[in-house]
């Protein structure tokens, strides 16, 4: 056991030294999900809006300038009837349409209600939410200044709707999918590199001619990256809890329990890669273009596995990360429990112990 | 007997590394295997240090099978390999605590035995081990080897790429490690260290040309050498070898090492056959035998 810590507390002096790959190990998903989180941008500017006036009356007139005069909007193209809403989407030429019902001032006095239609264009998810966001702190604030003197109060209700993707379903997808990236590369890579290295650099041999056995030396270099991948899983839930108010929506724990699921298979497939290259070069090249390509496109992450060819749909249920996609969706978005994810679970647990057992047998005690 | 080699033979793909090579070293024993490179000695310390299998015969270390028991060997045995094996990253003192701890010991435990080495490293044991040079790497990594205190040491060319004087001291340090009992496999191409081995194998091309103890390889030496000098050393080599009777013509240092081919070969003929060919300052004296003189002689 002695040896065993002997081992593990060089592995994190190999670490902490390399400032390098240090720098890269936690700024890496800093980075990435900084990146992925404002390049779907929050601010919008001079967004081109479309406006259909049933009423036209003073009340629609007023809103329709308050929205015009902001910053935020321009008033691309007054249109006449429902029929036009879809082809001015279809043409891209506007992101939202503002629909004033008909008798829009008669009902707000008469009967202190009425209604906007606010449609968006939820193809780009982020900018719909913020387009109708922004349109009812507009209408909010008019409000409130004609009911300044007004026992009871008028209330415009806006009704938002999205079209082309009504469930936003995008919106907090890159969480999932940067977390997967940064645990394969962070697992597999590193771990995969730091075991070619003692071989490339000939420790390996002495410590084959040691009585530590293959089994401590693997572990030994695995354990440090354990912790370090979850801390960096820590770093990225608490990124997106705090800095895009990404609601974690199934439990901390099972989120937990599933990450650490998938570094372990990560870490195999890391060991699995050092068992079958000799130089470090050919480690970093394996784990990018043997994981990283097909972790990054067939996982779902970024394009669609349904929308994927036949091919690619079927190689795409060996890619681990895949099912990890699958599973952390399921528990940060839509908050299911074991129930709903352990056939994916499941998956991953055999993946795993396949990797693992291929390592061992392919780990040799010897040079050759 | 600490080691023994039994028709050991090796090959990789087409290259016989190791050609049925037989030998043994006895406890306590400074044995060295002598050669150039490629001669197949690393390739016979992965075989006794367990990490490579041969193909043919048998080999025991400390009374361990090197194919039954590696295990066991893995716990009696020190390595150093000929290229520097250790942390670059790690300091001194942290490569030698590291190595002990995977040992199951402590640097205080063993500290005896490595003390006249590590005294020599101690002010510098907090710098890394990339940092040092390279005689000091190699009394790092001869700690390194040494700290559990190993039956059998085995040295794959400790010496290469170091100064004259840290290898000096590198000999002194194994003549020392022998009086406390560890017996030493070396290997070394360099052919004045080998006069300092109780015995040694002259081998080339994977095979074991002779061994003995320096002093009788020596003695197996068929010719009286003669040191031959003179103004031209260019020229003198070339005026040798046109001479009928030459047997042998080597230079060596600021000499040339002649040998005959008569028995009765009398210096004052080739005296006048130089001054013949118009050299001057001629110098002919006979000398020692050297390993050397032997090994091209083996080798021829």
């Amino acid at each position: 056991m002695k040896r065993f810590i002997g081992f593990i507390k060089k592995e994190f002096y190999h670490i902490f030294r390399d400032r390098r790959s240090l720098f890269i190990l936690f700024g890496m998903p800093i980075a990435q999900i900084m990146l992925f989180g404002f390049a779907i941008t929050n601010e919008i500017n001079n967004v081109d809006i479309a406006i259909l006036d049933h009423s036209k009356d003073i009340t629609s007139q007023e809103i329709i300038n308050k929205i015009a005069s902001s910053k935020y909007f321009s008033i691309k193209q007054l249109i006449k009837n429902e029929a036009e809403i879809e082809a001015v989407f279809k043409k891209g030429k506007v992101k939202a349409v503002l629909i004033f019902e008909k008798d829009f001032s008669k009902n707000l006095t008469k009967e202190n209600n009425a209604t906007i239609q606010i449609i968006t264009d939820a193809t780009d998810p982020n900018t719909a939410n913020t387009i109708s966001n922004y349109t009812n702190s507009i209408l909010q604030k008019y409000q409130q200044e004609i009911n300044k003197n007004i026992k009871t109060p008028y209330q415009i209700v806006p009704k938002t709707r999205m079209v082309y993707n009504p469930e936003l379903k995008s919106v907090f997808m890159f969480v999932p999918g940067v977390m997967t990236i940064i645990l394969m590369l962070v697992s597999a890579m590193m771990t995969s590199i730091s075991i070619t290295r003692e071989k490339e650099l000939g420790t390996m041999e002495i410590l084959l001619v040691s009585p530590i056995k293959p089994f401590q030396v693997i572990v030994g270099k695995v354990i440090p990256y354990v912790f370090l991948s979850i801390i960096n899983a820590i770093v990225i839930v608490l990124l997106s809890i705090f800095i895009f108010k990404m609601p974690i929506q199934g439990s901390l724990f099972l989120l937990g329990v599933e990450s650490v699921l998938f570094i372990i298979t990560a870490l195999a497939l890391g060991i699995l890669i050092s068992t079958i290259s000799a130089t470090q070069q050919t480690a970093m090249m394996i784990s990018l273009m043997g994981l990283m390509l097909p972790t990054i496109l067939l996982s779902g992450f970024i394009f669609p596995i349904a929308s994927m060819p036949l091919p690619l749909q079927v190689i795409s249920n060996i890619i681990p990360a895949k099912w990890f996609v699958i599973i952390l969706k399921g528990i940060m978005l839509k908050g299911v429990g074991l129930t709903f994810i352990w056939k994916e679970t499941l998956i991953l647990v055999v993946m795993t112990l396949f990797f693992i057992a291929l390592s061992i047998k392919k780990y040799k005690i010897r040079l050759e | 007997m600490s080691i023994l080699v039994k028709n050991i033979t090796k090959t990789f793909k087409n290259l016989t590394a190791v050609n049925n090579i037989s030998f043994d070293v006895k406890e306590g024993e400074l044995f060295g295997l002598i050669g150039p490179d490629g001669a197949g000695k690393t390739t016979i310390f992965r075989i006794l240090t367990t990490l490579l299998f041969a193909d043919k015969g048998e080999a025991i270390v400390a009374d361990y099978d090197v194919v039954k028991d590696y295990k066991s060997i893995r716990n009696n045995v020190g390595y150093m390999p000929g290229k520097f094996s250790l942390y670059q990253d790690l300091t001194v003192e942290e490569n030698l605590a590291f190595f002990a701890t995977i040992f199951g010991t402590t640097i205080e435990k063993n500290y005896d035995l490595i003390k006249d080495i590590y005294i020599q490293i101690e002010p510098f044991k907090t710098r890394r081990a990339g940092k040092l040079s390279g005689g000091m790497k190699q009394k790092l990594a001869l700690c390194c080897a040494l700290i559990h205190k190993p039956k059998v040491l085995f040295l794959d060319e400790p010496t290469t790429g170091v100064d004259p004087v840290s290898r000096k001291e590198f000999w002194e340090m194994l003549k020392r490690l022998q009086k406390k009992g560890i017996t030493i496999l070396v290997s070394t191409p360099y052919m004045d260290e080998a006069a300092l081995c109780d015995r040694i194998a002259l081998i080339q091309d994977g095979k074991i040309l002779e061994i003995d103890t320096p002093q009788e390889i020596v003695k197996h030496y068929p010719k009286k050498i003669y040191d031959v000098k003179t103004d031209n050393m260019y020229k003198l080599i070339e005026c040798l070898n046109t001479y009928e009777h030459h047997y042998s013509v080597y230079p060596f240092g600021e000499f040339v090492h002649y040998t005959d081919k008569r028995e009765d070969f009398n210096p004052k003929d080739l005296q006048l056959f130089l001054e013949e060919m118009g050299a001057v300052n001629i110098t002919i004296q006979p000398t020692e035998t050297t390993i050397e003189d032997t090994f091209m002689e083996l080798a021829k």
